[in-house]
């Protein structure tokens, strides 16, 4: 018995077997219903195998949007936990495992695949290509995140969920103090969809320095792929310090190496240091395509050229750079002396700067442009006012003697979700509303849309206003819960009020997708938002190879200038395509990364090596293997053509 | 396909271009990667708590040869890609052949580097100087040893399929991966080794 005692989990409660049922049930579902459908040869050759930058970036877009439902469920316990003084809906150790799983989950498992499933689709689009560098590695890339996170979600069945916090600090971390599996799973599951991240990095760097269509010079490169680009590039520099640390916390917790000890020489606050030396560049990775897909959609419901191109591109270069240079302003209060902190202090206050910049172009663009609010357009215009808010209490942060007062309080909570759900969650919204066309060929509801803007922002105020004030009363975060005699109460009920209203909003959006399944036109043409940039050249939706003959671009809104000057985009004759052959591998491969990380979290050694040896197996027969890919003849191509011209 | 026969085989279509560069931006992560650990060793290094000191460690004999044969195993592999330009197969396999086999040399030595370390009481869970040195170390040796294989596999093709230019693509980027290896050991040898023994 003493074998499956690990698997138990620590702090069983009525809701864990409940969710122990939920899931099994919902598995239980999905093979009758795929075995049914007879849908189980249509998922592996349609999606499991495919290499399709398009259909990776759906599979992304629908992760992505499955744990925003599974951190919000966390999000909710946490407020429903806090809503009033001495609750006892949740214990300590329960709420523990809450946060530190809603971090993780909205952080590495909603936000990274979010702005992935953006970047897949899009970019190649935007640069006129016919899919990224490397689709097989992509294709790796989207399953390793994916197993990552299907390892990290089974931790609260199965175990028990990380407790030490999102940025699991030893040594709270470590063995004495953390004793469950949990924060196992934490290392392992990130480290391996961090691999998959790192790799995507190297893949839209490839792609976007050398697949650009002809004529699209760096600085004619629509917005949105500069700030992909950029990002990718702080991906790659990044990355490899997480993978290092995670590897470092991994080893201290499995094989007792004294990396983030107490005793023997470790230092627990190294840990801290690598953790927010990719931490902070991590916020930023997020932010720059959010404001890449801000630029877009203002640029083209304001119906003018972005204003400041330039001087966008240098504010985003200089942001990537200082984003390496300010991570110890996670923790000022922890004793490293009064120039480093004043360092610190002055390089993340300089960052506001470039960023400033940014905010005022937009402003620029917008003025005098002829506005049409639409969707994705209303998201942009929330997000100018409610992201301001977030970075002024930023700087605030920012001044190391004031930050006595605020650190690891409320305030700070308040702050992060001030930028990240204005500046991340509205753009992937915006994004997602303004690329829906381009994915599936038809709009989603403008009406419900524009309720769950509004619904989402002042959900959002009402959560997280009255965090900054009991912040400064002194609530401290990640408390489980406080004495009626703070008087933290009331304010602490308008949260979770707040909370509700968004969680309306989130499922309003869903609620959309279904509506305009059902009654939304098909009949839409190609461009619909009479947008400025390539990806709107093609048909809605894409055919495979994306654009028949590939563009030739002469200014930074091809599109536009090929409606307004006249340029003539598309050039020649059909020509036969090379593309990609499917491939099962980077599916079965992932799997055993699952089973590998698995063997690891609990120690199981036999199954650990087995699947090394069966990694190893599939790379070994990736190098031997000749796969020249298939080709598109001229004759296929024009039926397509003419079929999607037809449709119109 | 088209075939650019005005470049090196190796970069003679789209894709190798895009494998090269990708390689490239791979190798940049990859000095992150031990960029990392390095920073993390020059913090733990006087960290010894109650194991011992680099100075009581280290010995030079062993460290020389190690980098006697990884050095000249990154001239034998430039030998072999200039052979492969050449379009002169056999040259440049035995050429790879000799690299490789430099390459186990230098691991056999460091395997026996990590037993006298073991036997002397500087184990991986010592302290914090002994984890980070052999994670340091260890993490330079599974890439040899990822190394060995992969370059075995390279050998492989090229006599097998001929100098295409997918074998060529293959054999230039294996070497950039090689020099890439031999830089890292410089590091090493020169901030972990020589420092610890002044």
């Amino acid at each position: 018995m003493e074998f499956f005692e690990r698997f138990a989990v620590p702090h069983p409660s009525i809701a864990i077997y409940a969710s122990m049922v939920a899931i099994g049930l919902t598995m239980v579902a999905i093979v009758a219903g795929l075995t049914y459908f007879k849908k189980w040869g249509y998922l592996w050759r349609e999606w499991l195998t495919t290499v399709d930058h398009k259909r990776i970036g759906i599979m992304y877009l629908i992760s992505a949007l499955i744990m925003l439902f599974r951190g919000g469920v966390d999000a909710i316990m946490m407020r429903a936990q806090l809503s009033a003084p001495e609750n006892t809906l949740l214990d300590a150790q329960h709420y523990n495992e809450i946060f530190t799983t809603h971090g993780v989950v909205m952080i590495i498992f909603m936000a990274m695949p979010f702005i992935f499933a953006m970047m897949n689709i899009v970019i190649p689009l935007q640069i006129g290509a016919r899919d990224v560098a490397f689709p097989r590695l992509n294709a790796l890339s989207f399953w390793l995140f994916f197993m990552g996170a299907m390892l990290f979600n089974i931790s609260f069945v199965v175990g028990g969920s990380p407790d030490a916090g999102w940025t699991s600090y030893f040594p709270l971390a470590g063995n004495e103090l953390s004793t469950s599996v949990g924060t196992n799973y934490y290392m392992i599951a990130i480290q391996i969809s961090g691999i998959g991240s790192l790799m995507t990095g190297i893949n839209m760097i490839t792609t976007i320095l050398k697949m650009r269509a002809p004529g699209m010079t760096l600085m004619k490169m629509p917005m949105f792929t500069w700030s992909s680009f950029i990002a990718n590039v702080i991906i790659v520099f990044a990355f490899p310090v997480l993978t290092i640390a995670l590897a470092l916390g991994t080893m201290d917790r499995l094989f007792g190496t004294q990396f983030f000890t107490i005793d023997n020489g470790g230092m627990d606050m190294l840990w801290a240091n690598l953790f927010w030396v990719w931490g902070h560049p991590e916020v930023y990775i997020l932010i720059l395509p959010a404001f890449g897909i801000y630029s877009e959609v203002i640029s083209t419901f304001s119906r003018k050229n972005l204003y400041g191109y330039k001087s966008m591109v240098a504010s985003m270069v200089i942001i990537s750079l200082m984003s390496f240079l300010v991570w110890a302003h996670h923790f000022f209060t922890m004793g490293q002396g009064a120039l480093t902190n004043s360092i610190f202090s002055i390089t993340t206050m300089a960052i506001a700067v470039p960023t400033g910049v940014k905010i005022f172009n937009w402003l620029l663009t917008m003025y005098k442009g002829k506005i049409e609010i639409t969707t994705p357009m209303l998201y942009s215009l929330l997000f100018i006012p409610l992201f301001t808010l977030g970075g002024v209490t930023g700087v605030m942060l920012a001044m190391s003697a004031a930050d006595y007062q605020y650190h690891n309080t409320m305030f700070l909570v308040a702050h992060f979700h001030n930028v990240i759900i204005p500046g991340v969650v509205f753009a992937m919204l915006a994004g997602l509303t303004y690329y829906w066309p381009k994915m599936f060929g038809f709009m989603l509801n403008e009406r419900i849309g524009k309720w769950t803007a509004w619904l989402l922002s002042i959900g959002f105020l009402l959560a997280f206003m009255p965090m900054y004030i009991t912040g400064l009363d002194g609530q401290a975060r990640r408390m489980y819960t406080y004495s009626e005699s703070t008087g933290f109460g009331p304010l602490n009920m308008v949260s979770f009020v707040g909370a509700i209203i968004m969680a309306i909003g989130f499922v309003l959006i869903v609620y959309n997708v279904y509506y305009s399944v059902r009654y939304a036109s098909r009949d839409i043409s190609a461009d619909p938002w009479d947008a400025r940039t390539l990806e709107w050249a093609t048909h809605n939706p894409v055919p495979e190879y994306n654009f028949a003959v590939l563009p030739e671009v002469k200014s930074s809104e091809a599109l536009w200038d090929a409606k307004k000057k006249g340029h003539v985009l598309f050039k020649g004759e059909y020509e036969e395509i090379h593309m990609p052959n499917n491939s099962g591998a980077p599916f079965i491969m992932s799997i055993i990364f699952f089973v590998l990380g698995f063997s690891l979290i609990f120690s199981l050694w036999i199954p650990a090596i087995i699947s090394i040896i069966g990694v190893f197996a599939f790379m070994t027969h990736r190098s031997f293997e000749q796969d020249h890919g298939h080709h598109i003849s001229v004759k296929e191509i024009e039926e397509t053509e003419t079929k999607m011209r037809g449709a119109k | 396909m088209k075939i650019d026969h005005s470049l090196p085989l190796e970069y003679s279509t789209e894709q190798n271009k895009l494998n090269i560069l990708g390689f490239w931006i791979f190798l940049g992560a990859e000095i992150m990667l031990f960029a990392t650990l390095f920073a993390t060793y020059f913090t733990l290094y006087n960290r010894t708590g109650n194991g011992p000191t680099g100075a009581e460690i280290f010995e030079i004999t062993p460290v020389l040869f190690e980098t006697f044969l990884l050095l000249t195993s990154s001239f034998t592999i430039g030998l072999g890609i200039h052979a492969m330009r050449l379009g002169r197969q056999k040259a440049m396999i035995s050429f790879f052949v000799i690299t490789l086999l430099l390459g186990l040399g230098f691991l056999g030595f460091e395997v026996f580097e990590f037993f006298t370390y073991v036997h002397e009481g500087a184990g991986i869970q010592t302290s914090a100087f002994t984890s980070i040195l052999l994670t340091t170390l260890g993490t330079h040796g599974a890439h040899v040893t990822l190394g060995l294989f992969w370059g075995l596999f390279i050998v492989l093709q090229v006599r097998k399929r001929g100098l295409t230019p997918q074998t060529a693509n293959k054999s230039f980027i294996f070497s950039l991966y090689w020099h890439f290896l031999d830089v890292v050991w410089i590091f090493i040898f020169s901030f972990i080794y020589l420092k610890g023994m002044m």
